[in-house]
């Protein structure tokens, strides 16, 4: 999987996916995370893929147990949210995507 | 009717030594290899301890790489921890033979849970780690931390599951630890058990008589066979873990046919010719009725004959023992002097009872005495419950026999007269020979008498021998013909026309 980028300038959040091969549950922590992005910061996030399986020093160094693993890498601190993503709260409160990581958007739920 | 045939008898499963000293006896041959142990115990209970040497013994003695996953402490932390055991596991890591999985939690790194997950991760850098290194040996310590850190149990342990099965495709055989609440009781929190049921070791921390006595059991080798039973282990630097199989000891040392002296002719006389080479011989007495003195006169006997003597003493100092001896006419000095004795004077109460006997078979090894001699075991009873105490005596006796070196061990009887023991209880089928010293109360007087009680596998004289401490030593006289009850503490004269009368009852035709 490719890393992909959502922003034209400099993105707002920079989100790293941990997943373990194209499982169903791989495509659909993906398909979660940015649909919420998508939602809350369109055109202001990065999303960068990494699967364990091709890259495992990856996921040592980040000291992964978990996939899919979310890790915000920026804005700093880094904030982890685990599983398949499909809790849309509790993604955007472990990102902190109300307030805290300086998204002014308004909240909008489906 | 026919009885069925009989099944096919399981295939016995190879076994990987662990090069866990003593562990492997135990384990008669090792543990399941391409499969997973589960070791479980209490807090302290030296889990992680078990689990790294597990990989560190594979390093140094048979060259095989481990992967050491720690969910608990940080990689960091048990660098440190497992240097004060001399495994230099930095060096082997920049070696490419060690790898550390570092799953312990780090603040901050933990998020919430928003859906299925798997642990995938984990897995993908356990195999990652092993294809690195070509490890054959991995072991996880303690999975309780990962069923801590995710309240999805249910999923933790199907994981957990998957990953003990990704492990047996990989060949590697594994460790796993866990943790117990108690140490009598389940086996395992959160059931680990359930995942990993085919081979349990429990390590146990317990109180007993107010000392701590750490043990091993394997409860289970599926396909496998084992020894049973608990059997006490100490922690030693440099060696770690080390498992006394005490029990499992099998008496069959072959015996051996070489006399050697006492050190005192008239005793030697007594035993049929001398103690065997190999034999325990034990001494008791009460106080004061002359065991040191032979000791000392064994120890003697073998500097004449040029033989290396090793003394543990728990009683008297090295001043004690030197002025003692030297008051009898041994010179322990010029022993000394010659390289033919080595004084080793320690207080019972310095160390638990399993440390003390690792230790004395380190100094037995480094010496390498013909005759030791250990004064008094009953000093070390004191420090110990009577079945660590039996287990030590075992442990010793086996070992100093398969060195074929003679020993010499006294005891002291609470008691003046006669002489009930508990340490001669204990012992008493252990040793080979037993020889009692005894006061002995005449017309008011004190005076003093020797017995060989058990000579295994030699004729010995059975009378009651009086003898008489000067400054060249022991001399054994006559024996107590006229007295009765000397051995049970009531000693009794016996008038010259009874002995004549009970003489006759037993005359030869």
């Amino acid at each position: 999987m490719a890393d992909e980028t959502g922003a034209a300038d400099a993105p707002a959040i920079v989100l790293q996916l941990f997943v373990t091969g194209q499982t169903p549950r791989s495509l659909r922590a993906l398909a979660n995370l940015r649909r919420i992005c998508d939602l809350r910061l369109p055109g202001r996030y990065e999303i960068r893929v990494v699967d364990v399986l091709e890259r495992p020093q990856v996921a040592e160094e980040a000291r992964v147990l978990a996939t899919p693993t979310l890790i915000r890498l920026a804005p700093a601190p880094n904030r982890r949210v685990i599983g398949d993503l499909s809790d849309e709260r509790r993604v955007i409160d472990g990102l902190e995507l109300d307030g805290a990581a300086g998204s002014s958007l308004p909240a909008s739920f489906p | 009717m026919t009885p069925p045939p009989d099944p096919t008898p399981a295939p016995v499963l190879p076994k990987l030594p662990t090069g866990i000293a003593g562990f492997d006896f135990i384990a008669q041959g090792g543990i399941p290899a391409g499969r997973t142990t589960l070791v479980c115990g209490t807090a302290g209970s030296a889990k992680t301890v078990f689990a790294a040497q597990f990989l560190a013994e594979g390093v140094r003695r048979y060259g095989e790489a481990g992967v050491l996953v720690t969910f608990e402490e940080a990689a960091d932390d048990i660098r440190r921890n497992m240097e004060s055991l001399d495994w230099p596991i930095a060096q082997w890591e920049a070696e490419g033979r060690w790898a550390f999985v570092d799953a312990s939690p780090v603040a901050g790194d933990e998020g919430p849970i928003a859906g299925d997950f798997d642990l995938g991760g984990l897995l993908a850098r356990i195999e990652n780690a092993v294809h690195r290194t070509g490890a054959t040996r991995v072991s996880l310590d303690s999975v309780a931390t990962v069923f801590a850190r995710f309240e999805h149990h249910a999923t933790v342990r199907s994981e957990l599951l998957r990953i003990t099965q990704a492990l047996r495709t990989m060949g590697v055989t594994s460790v796993i630890t866990a943790e117990r609440t108690q140490e009598y009781g389940e086996i395992a929190r959160f059931g680990v058990e359930e995942f990993v049921t085919d081979n349990v070791v429990i390590l146990r921390n317990v109180l007993e008589d107010e000392r701590r006595r750490r043990t091993i059991e394997i409860l289970k080798f599926r396909g496998a066979p084992h020894g049973k039973g608990e059997f006490p282990f100490t922690i030693i630097p440099g060696d770690g873990v080390v498992v006394i199989p005490l029990s499992a000891i099998e008496l069959q040392q072959h015996s051996s046919d070489v006399r050697i002296s006492s050190g005192n002719r008239e005793l030697d006389r007594m035993c049929g010719g001398g103690f065997f080479r190999d034999s325990i011989i034990l001494v008791s007495g009460a106080t004061g009725t002359g065991k040191t003195l032979m000791t000392a006169e064994f120890l003697n006997g073998g500097f004449a004959e040029g033989e290396r003597c090793l003394v543990f003493a728990f009683e008297e100092s090295r001043e004690q023992l030197m002025r003692n001896a030297r008051g009898w006419g041994v010179d322990f000095e010029a022993a000394e002097r010659a390289g033919l004795l080595r004084l080793n004077c320690e207080y019972p109460e310095v160390m638990g009872l399993e440390d003390h006997l690792i230790r004395m078979k380190s100094v037995i090894d480094a010496f390498g005495p013909q005759r030791i001699a250990v004064d008094s075991l009953s000093a070390l009873e004191r420090i110990s419950s009577s079945r660590g105490f039996r287990e030590f005596v075992i442990g010793l006796t086996s070992f100093v026999k398969h060195r074929q070196v003679a020993g010499l061990f006294t005891s002291t009887t609470p008691s003046l007269l006669g002489g009930d023991s508990v340490t001669d209880a204990h012992i008493s089928s252990i040793t080979d020979s037993i020889i009692l010293l005894r006061y002995v109360e005449i017309f008011g007087e004190m005076r003093r008498g020797a017995t060989v009680l058990k000579m295994r596998g030699s004729m010995h004289e059975k009378q009651i021998r009086e003898f008489m401490i000067d400054g060249t030593g022991m001399h054994i006289g006559r024996a107590f013909s006229n007295v009765q009850g000397i051995l049970a503490g009531r000693p009794r004269q016996v008038s010259a026309s009874e002995i004549d009368r009970l003489g006759t009852l037993f005359a030869d035709e």
